[in-house]
């Protein structure tokens, strides 16, 4: 209806180089004063969330610190690195938090784990997954109470052959036709646990340990979470 | 010019639905309708970025010449998208939890493209947004419905996890049907959606072929009925 206009101004190409290079830009600056203006809001959004999900998996009741300000990149002596948060009553560590990352079936699984001074789990969270909704999103405790079941268990509770989905003899319920993803995750946590058995010393004193040294690391392509 | 907004609403909500009659936009619409109540949060996301896009689109549409107008649009309704994405992950976080997932899909929903193109680059602007409420809102109710379909058939819920969507008032909206279901995985993979939208397509078909038979039955008596009083004037007359 408006191409009668066409042969005008519309038409040429300056015109029209100009218009799409206007709109390019106009859009880029909106996106970096949107950026600008959420950024900081945004990171502190996450930091909620995280400490949200770390309240869930370190009750309350046995610290009194920060759990946030005692984050601590930790060093493993297998060369991985953790990013560790440690609760503390006084000036002992009652329990720590660290992330785990399992292989589901549509990607990455993002594991929070809680393993209480005792070596008992204090709680187990799925932060981030792609699983199938109505399927594999049963690991989220928000759709279903399954993943509360791993509350209390350690290494040795049940026995570590016993540390498998029910469909490859171990302890723990599959769900309805999904059974990559439950076995991802309790493998993921049995790993979790004897990360903290191999390196409890380590997790449990308080002082920040910064960084092993750099000639010790020898293992330094194994640094990708897996081990 | 004035808009017919009734033809708009009846095209967008029925007689031009997007995913049933336009079979636009089904990239999100079998990703995400595994269960009612993602149907619904992709729907509203959507009908937000529509509506802005629309009204944006119709109030430049004398600016924008033709030849560039397609990557203009994309600009637009990317950045569109991304800015709603920043804001909502900063100010209204728990909608962006639930709705997070969706918003980054609307940029690849043709429909709003589509909408662009088709109607709002040729309409004012309260007809461009008359007609982008219409469409997000006929978009949200198949959404619904195959997600509905698909969730009381795979799981035997109905619009689980609602209270997390709409607020806790709304909890009662959440409905185990079949207590103890094993479940039909079928119907919540991927595969599933395009059989049971299918299966809707055939039932709308069905049920427009039936209207449109009975619209032609009462004008068929109508037009008797009006023959007929022409045929005896006495009685039409009293």
């Amino acid at each position: 209806m408006s191409t009668d206009t066409d042969s005008g101004y519309r038409g040429r190409t300056s015109y029209q180089a100009l218009l799409l290079g206007g709109f390019a830009m106009a859009a880029a600056a909106s996106l970096v004063i949107a950026n600008i203006a959420t950024k900081d809001a945004i990171e502190q959004r996450r930091a909620e969330d995280l400490l949200a999900s770390l309240d869930q998996v370190i009750p309350p009741a046995i610290h009194d610190n920060d759990l946030l300000a005692q984050a601590a990149n930790l060093q493993l002596a297998s060369g991985q690195g953790i990013t560790l948060y440690r609760a503390l009553e006084g000036k002992e560590v009652t329990g720590v938090a660290y992330q785990l990352q399992a292989q589901g079936y549509g990607g990455p699984i993002d594991l929070l784990l809680g393993v209480g001074a005792d070596g008992k789990i204090l709680g187990v969270r799925a932060l981030a997954h792609t699983e199938t909704p109505g399927l594999g999103d049963h690991i989220d405790v928000h759709q279903d109470k399954w993943i509360l079941g791993f509350d209390g268990l350690s290494l040795g509770d049940p026995p570590a052959e016993r540390w498998a989905v029910k469909k490859d003899g171990g302890d723990f319920d599959q769900f309805s036709g999904a059974t990559i993803t439950p076995r991802a995750v309790v493998g993921a946590v049995k790993k979790g646990l004897e990360l903290f058995r191999d390196n409890r010393d380590a997790l449990l004193t308080p002082e920040v340990t910064k960084e092993a040294p750099a000639d010790r690391s020898s293992s330094n392509q194994s640094t990708g979470g897996r081990s | 010019m004035i808009p017919d907004y009734g033809r708009i609403a009846r095209d967008g909500l029925w007689d031009n639905n997007v995913v049933f009659v336009q079979g636009l936009a089904l990239c999100p619409t079998l990703a995400v309708t595994g269960t009612a109540t993602n149907g619904l949060g992709m729907g509203l996301a959507t009908t937000a970025v529509l509506t802005a896009s629309n009204i944006l689109v119709s109030s430049l549409r004398r600016i924008v010449s033709p030849q560039v107008r397609i990557p203009v649009y994309i600009v637009l309704i990317a950045t569109l998208v991304t800015l709603v994405d920043m804001a909502l992950n900063a100010w209204l976080h728990e909608l962006h939890k639930v709705l997070g997932l969706f918003i980054a899909l609307i940029v690849v929903n043709c429909a709003v493209l589509g909408r662009a193109e088709s109607f709002a680059s040729k309409n004012s602007v309260p007809a461009a947004a008359a007609d982008a409420l219409a469409m997000g809102l006929g978009f949200t109710a198949a959404l619904v419905v195959v997600g509905g379909v698909r969730e009381i058939v795979g799981s035997g819920t109905f619009f689980h996890g609602a209270s997390q969507l709409l607020g806790e008032g709304l909890a009662f909206l959440d409905l185990t049907l079949i207590p103890h279901y094993k479940g039909f995985l079928l119907a919540i993979l991927p595969p599933g959606g395009f059989v049971a939208l299918g299966l809707l397509l055939a039932g709308k078909r069905v049920l427009d072929r039936r209207l449109a038979a009975r619209a032609e039955a009462a004008a068929i008596r109508k037009a008797a009925s009006s023959a007929e009083a022409l045929a005896s004037p006495g009685k039409a007359g009293g």
